[in-house]
């Protein structure tokens, strides 16, 4: 059991503040690490796995840094985002080629035991540049528990890899976190670590903006006021109609036609929106969220 | 310390690539050249495609093309964070890659220019072409083993070395000679045939090739010690 504790870390390029006073600690199970895209995950998983050094803070892995110390890399196990570019090796020859660089006692067989969790036995005589997205995936993973370290720190994992691929790995991933390894992944997709991760850590401009269980934060985003665009057979009528409901929040006419709904309490808009159009005798047109994306779900968490 | 599957892995991208077809037409030519001069004419007139075209461009430029084939496009695509992920010395992983560039510098570098120079002439003058090649492409190849680990512009940068530094200022300033990878080597390979110009002195030229090589590979270790991944972000 292998626990990674992250403190008080920054890091800066130039003027540019990539994370941001960040304290996690990782413990053994699966933790997912989520924020969208330029949110700093990468360079916050290049510090946890010693390929970037904290500008301030400290990284340690059972009270050791990582930063500049090669034997953590005994416990630990890396699957980069980056692409393998051993094409021309094939994928047993990869794996084989970890476990030599690992120096294991029997590599051969380590090889092939580590081919055998990840079912890629079959195809492992292959060259790794015939590879489907989601066997590159797997052969990294392969390459990364060869020596079987008690941390896997997975960037971005599911990227491109197709949907029963990716219920794969996750199976893979859930395995190992319930064989007591600590294991870490980075995404920017909320369903992704919704299925993976027990714990999540929710990271937004370079900041540490939620941590915990996923259904706590799950709960914090869907409570949250939500935006609607609606259009109707008499804005104006609409929108008198809906300040006056307790569920709406803020109500604005659109320049160009239709109105702009803030909504606190989503069932009973729902439920209700229906009812006082047709009580009012209006007719509406189009009903859509405005701002569903997981960016402002983000926003909305750093703003709490 | 040094690490042989990591010499093995650099060997194999050094021959999968199609640079390395190109690191072998150079001396392929230089001793088709040699070959036909030699059978066309009398005498040694084809001597000076060695000092000429031999020791200072083709020995240099198999270097570069060996130095910078082991490090340079792991290092840019960064898929270089495999090798380095696991229990191992980065100096011991520089170490071993430089040992993959310098065999290759040997065999298509000094090897061919040996195989020129006795072709041309032989002799004694043949025996201090091959050494100062092997020392020369020894130093080049550490040298620009480190350069590839500064810059992704690594080929060029080493190729102006070689031409403008060695070739250009080598031949209007004598004092370049000092510093010089070149120079150094052909020292040394006085010391076996006195055809060979003597610049500076032979306890500078071996001391120099020494440091040179010995800290282009530290300096590389080092610089892998803190290679660092950047995000898009």
């Amino acid at each position: 059991m292998s626990t990674l504790v992250l403190d008080s870390v920054s890091r800066w390029f130039g003027n540019v503040v990539a994370v941001n006073d960040v304290s996690l600690t990782i413990a053994p199970g699966v933790t997912g690490l989520l924020g969208p895209n330029g949110a700093g995950k990468t360079t916050l998983m290049a510090m946890m796995t010693g390929f970037l050094a904290p500008s301030a803070g400290t990284v340690t892995l059972d009270g050791e840094p990582v930063w500049r110390h090669t034997e953590a890399y005994r416990r630990i196990g890396l699957v980069p985002e980056r692409e393998l570019s051993f094409g021309y090796l094939t994928g047993r020859q990869f794996v084989r080629a970890n476990a030599d660089l690992h120096r294991l006692p029997d590599a051969a067989a380590a090889t092939e035991r580590i081919l055998g969790v990840v079912d890629m036995v079959e195809p492992a005589a292959r060259r790794l540049d015939t590879y489907s997205k989601g066997m590159r995936q797997r052969i990294k993973i392969a390459a990364a528990l060869v020596h079987d370290p008690a941390v896997l720190l997975l960037d971005e994992p599911f990227n491109g890899v197709d949907p029963r691929q990716r219920m794969h790995l996750m199976d893979l991933l859930h395995r190992l976190g319930d064989e007591g390894r600590t294991v870490l992944f980075s995404s920017h997709i909320l369903e992704e670590v919704e299925r993976l991760a027990r714990h999540i850590e929710v990271v937004v401009s370079g900041r540490h903006a939620a941590s915990g269980d996923f259904g706590a934060i799950r709960r914090l985003m869907t409570d949250r006021p939500v935006q609607y665009a609606v259009t109707s057979s008499d804005d104006r009528a609409l929108a008198a109609l809906l300040i006056a409901q307790a569920s709406v929040r803020a109500v604005r006419l659109r320049p160009d036609g239709g109105l702009d709904v803030e909504v606190d309490d989503l069932g009973s808009f729902a439920v209700g929106l229906p009812q006082w159009a047709r009580t009012a005798g209006l007719s509406l047109y189009d009903l859509s969220p405005s701002d569903e994306s997981l960016e402002s779900v983000f926003a909305y968490l750093v703003a709490r | 310390m040094i690490n042989v599957t990591i010499t093995k892995l650099a060997a194999q991208a050094l021959l999968g690539r199609r640079r390395f077809w190109l690191l072998l037409a150079f001396p392929v030519l230089l001793v088709a050249l040699t070959v036909t001069i030699t059978a066309l004419t009398d005498g040694d007139a084809a001597w000076p495609l060695l000092p000429g075209l031999g020791y200072p461009v083709v020995l240099p430029l198999v270097a570069v093309l060996a130095a910078s084939s082991v490090l340079g496009p792991e290092v840019d695509d960064g898929s270089i964070v495999y090798l380095l992920s696991k229990p191992i010395s980065r100096h011991a992983v520089a170490l071993s890659k430089w040992v993959v560039a310098w065999a290759a510098t040997m065999v298509a570098g000094a090897l061919p220019l040996y195989v020129s120079a006795l072709v041309a002439g032989g002799g004694d003058r043949a025996s201090a072409a091959g050494l100062a090649a092997v020392v020369a492409g020894t130093t080049y190849s550490a040298l620009f083993l480190a350069v590839s680990a500064i810059t992704r512009h690594a080929v060029i940068v080493s190729l102006l070395f070689v031409l403008i530094w060695e070739g250009l200022l080598g031949n209007l300033l004598t004092g370049v000679a000092w510093l010089s990878v070149a120079q150094w080597g052909l020292r040394i390979g006085h010391e076996v045939s006195t055809e060979l110009p003597d610049p500076t002195n032979v306890p500078w030229a071996a001391l120099a090739s020494l440091v040179v090589t010995v800290g282009g590979v530290w300096f590389c270790g080092d610089r892998l010690r803190s290679f660092s991944l950047r995000g898009e972000d």
